[in-house]
């Protein structure tokens, strides 16, 4: 996976060029390269939490670029809680405390996520990410939902009943649509 | 829109304005009583509903703070989230789903045809079905609920189809759209459904019966309503006699108000309504208004439930069209060879991706949960919605230990698993997974139960003042003016969905109180 990323080491950023393979997202960014503006993080500990949160909710095609929302949402908590702050600067650093986290392998690093499964550190990127990884429009475009559907006129005429791989129900159990 | 003064002790007062509250305040303005309702939320609409799974949940969810305990999953995956309604102006008909379905003969007798169940306080409602059946037609034609009053069934969505052929393969026969409170053409001023996929955070389209919109604009009509939003009733005060006199609520500017009363009927949903009777103790009644039974509280319900997950080859798009689609009635019935008593409703649901997230293996983490998540665009879902035991240690308590906003003592609810309560949950998923398994699912995920958003049987009815709280109008049998509006007066909770009964029961109070103001009983 590390050498399909490209990190900018920028301090107070977190940013990457999203990866060939992601074209379901490609198709709604601008440009190849992100970067998200960060209050309280340094470079470390962005890369750290990504990285974590890779671990919690693992989907292998998922670009980076979904992944760095939660980032973005865990160092908007640090910001704006102290001890939110403290809880994750803490969790990096005892991560970190047998030499540089981000350097083991796959395996290694999964080993030692499981071992702080469940404790506060762990939960609360767990409890963000279940919301941020999930509720974005890059997210929705990777595992193909479409979101918000009023300013389209709902599903009546896009779609709501149109798979093929079953036999239609007959009409007493699901009448056609009336015609408006 | 009326404004009553504070000091007008002739209104009724109604707190709450969902199903119960909505329902009844606009029944009795129609019949010409003056009433003023509390309603704890704010006002949004049809225009400021928002199709995103977790904005909606923010804008209408009820979210003051809560505790959970017991061995329910619900106390260890979301502890202060024990239920998920609403706090909004149209209560929990916002995020409903629209099923409309009458309560049973069994449903209603349940002590005398299931017999006593070990550690389960069971009771026969005061009601017969002969007694319910006119409302329940006022009721369904009020909310215009598909295949009843000549309204056509709506159309079933990709995952009704894949439901619908699921059920058909193991043999279950009854499988289609169901009866739902969603226009399948346009009605009474509001338009047909447009498949939008986001019944559950406020229909855009005003399709799905919601007393925001139907009820309450109605009752505003008449010139009898004051409704009074962000105000949360904390206090009902009685006289000396022990009558109810009024109610003690912070308004929209977090100042203390007083408004007198002459009834006052409570619909704050099963948590709220018992919560706020128990924080009403006095001298004269130190274990909580109208609680001489010790009931208050007591005999929470909120469904057994789960869902069943399954993937396939092919492309499902769950989220298209009505979040719940269709219905299997099969295993409603009580057929206690299945080893347990009472039955439960097979539904069709269907969620967007965050919610499937939060909710297929809460508190889950790695592969096991993310696989799941990876096949959503082709996942098909179904809810289990059974019957579940009333029990007296299931019970909403004041949690003096912790305070909501106002500094007052927030609800805990406390809920254990009935061994019924069990049997009929592996039945359900067993069943769930077969019907899939049936046509080919590549992979199944038996989720737990969602935070609850049927709440019942918390101020129950009783013939008798011994076993229960209020009797067969939901007047308290301790207290002639106070009156319990909403699914806290389930005797028990049956198998189906709340809504149908909680209108057709607050339809008929409010003629029944109307008679009662005027032969000045009350």
């Amino acid at each position: 996976m590390a050498t399909r990323r490209d990190f900018l080491r920028a301090s107070g950023t977190l940013s990457g060029v999203l990866w060939l393979s992601s074209s379901a997202i490609s198709s709604l960014a601008p440009s190849r390269s992100w970067a998200l503006e960060l209050g309280v993080f340094n470079d470390l500990q962005s890369r750290t939490l990504l990285q974590l949160t890779r671990h919690i909710f693992p989907h292998d095609t998922l670009d980076d670029a979904v992944y760095a929302f939660v980032v973005k949402d865990l160092d908007t908590a640090s910001a704006g809680d102290q001890a939110v702050a403290k809880l994750l600067s803490d969790g990096v650093t005892e991560l970190h405390s047998g030499g540089d986290w981000l350097t083991l392998s796959t395996a290694q690093q999964f080993a030692s996520v499981e071992k702080i499964a469940g404790g506060a550190f762990f939960e609360k990127i767990r409890s963000t990410a279940v919301v941020s990884l999930y509720n974005n429009e890059l997210a929705f475009a990777h595992f193909g939902y479409e979101g918000s559907s009023f300013e389209k006129g709902g599903y009546l005429n896009r779609g709501f009943n149109d798979i093929t791989w079953l036999p239609d129900p007959p009409p007493e159990a699901s009448p056609s649509p009336e015609l408006n | 829109m009326a404004a009553f003064a504070h000091d007008d002790n002739s209104v009724v007062v109604v707190i709450g304005s969902g199903a119960g509250g909505g329902t009844l305040a606009n029944e009795l303005c129609q019949r010409g009583v003056d009433v003023v309702v509390l309603e704890a939320g704010g006002h949004e609409s049809i225009a400021s509903f928002v199709n995103d799974e977790v904005a909606a949940f923010k804008q209408l969810g009820w979210l003051d703070h809560r505790t959970s305990s017991g061995s329910w999953r619900i106390a260890k995956d979301f502890p202060n989230l024990p239920a998920m309604i609403c706090k909004t102006v149209g209560g929990s008909t916002a995020h409903w789903a629209g099923v409309s379905l009458r309560l049973r003969e069994h449903e209603l007798s349940a002590r005398s045809i299931y017999g006593d169940i070990d550690g389960a306080n069971m009771l026969d409602w005061p009601l017969s079905i002969g007694e319910l059946a006119a409302f329940y037609d006022r009721a369904e034609e009020k909310m215009g609920v598909t295949r009843t009053h000549d309204i056509p069934g709506l159309p079933g969505n990709n995952n009704f189809k894949v439901f619908y052929n699921a059920a058909k393969q193991v043999g279950y026969r009854s499988a289609n759209t169901g009866r739902m409170a969603i226009n399948s053409r346009p009605r009474s001023g509001r338009a047909a459904c447009q498949q939008l996929g986001f019944c559950m955070q406020g229909c855009k389209m005003g399709a799905k019966w919601s007393t925001l919109y139907t009820e309450i604009p109605a009752a505003q009509a008449t010139g009898r309503l004051d409704l009074r939003e962000s105000c949360h009733a904390t206090r009902i005060e009685h006289d000396n006699s022990g009558k109810v006199t009024g109610v003690i609520y912070f308004d929209a500017n977090g100042e203390e108000q007083r408004q007198l009363a002459r009834i006052v009927c409570v619909a704050g949903n099963a948590i709220e309504t018992p919560r706020l009777l128990l924080l009403s103790e006095s001298s004269k009644y130190p274990d909580g208004l109208a609680n001489s039974s010790g009931e208050v509280g007591q005999n929470y319900q909120r469904h057994t439930s789960g869902s069943v997950f399954a993937t396939f080859d092919e492309p499902v798009h769950m989220y298209r069209g009505t979040s719940m689609a269709g219905i299997v009635t099969e295993e409603s019935g009580h057929h206690p060879g299945r080893g347990f008593a009472g039955g439960y409703q097979l539904q069709s649901i269907g969620f967007g991706l965050a919610l499937t997230a939060g909710f297929i293996n809460p508190g889950g983490w790695g592969r096991s949960t993310t696989r799941a998540i990876d096949e959503y665009a082709n996942m098909a879902g179904l809810w289990i919605v059974g019957e579940d035991m009333p029990r007296t240690s299931n019970r909403v308590t004041l949690n003096t230990n912790e305070k909501d906003q106002w500094g007052i003592p927030v609800a805990n609810v406390h809920y254990d698993d009935h061994a019924n309560d069990i049997a009929m949950r592996a039945h359900g998923y067993r069943q769930g997974r077969a019907m899939y398994e049936a046509i080919g699912a590549k992979n199944v995920f038996e989720a737990p139960p969602f935070p609850s958003s049927h709440n019942m049987g918390t101020c129950r009815m009783s013939e008798r003042p011994l076993f229960g709280v209020v009797n067969k109008w939901g007047q308290s049998h301790d207290i002639a003016n106070l009156f319990i509006s909403d699914g806290s007066q389930f005797t028990t909770s049956g198998a189906g969905n709340p809504t149908l009964t909680i209108v057709a029961l607050a339809i008929r109070q409010a003629e029944w109180i109307g008679l009662e103001m005027n032969r000045r009983s009350i």
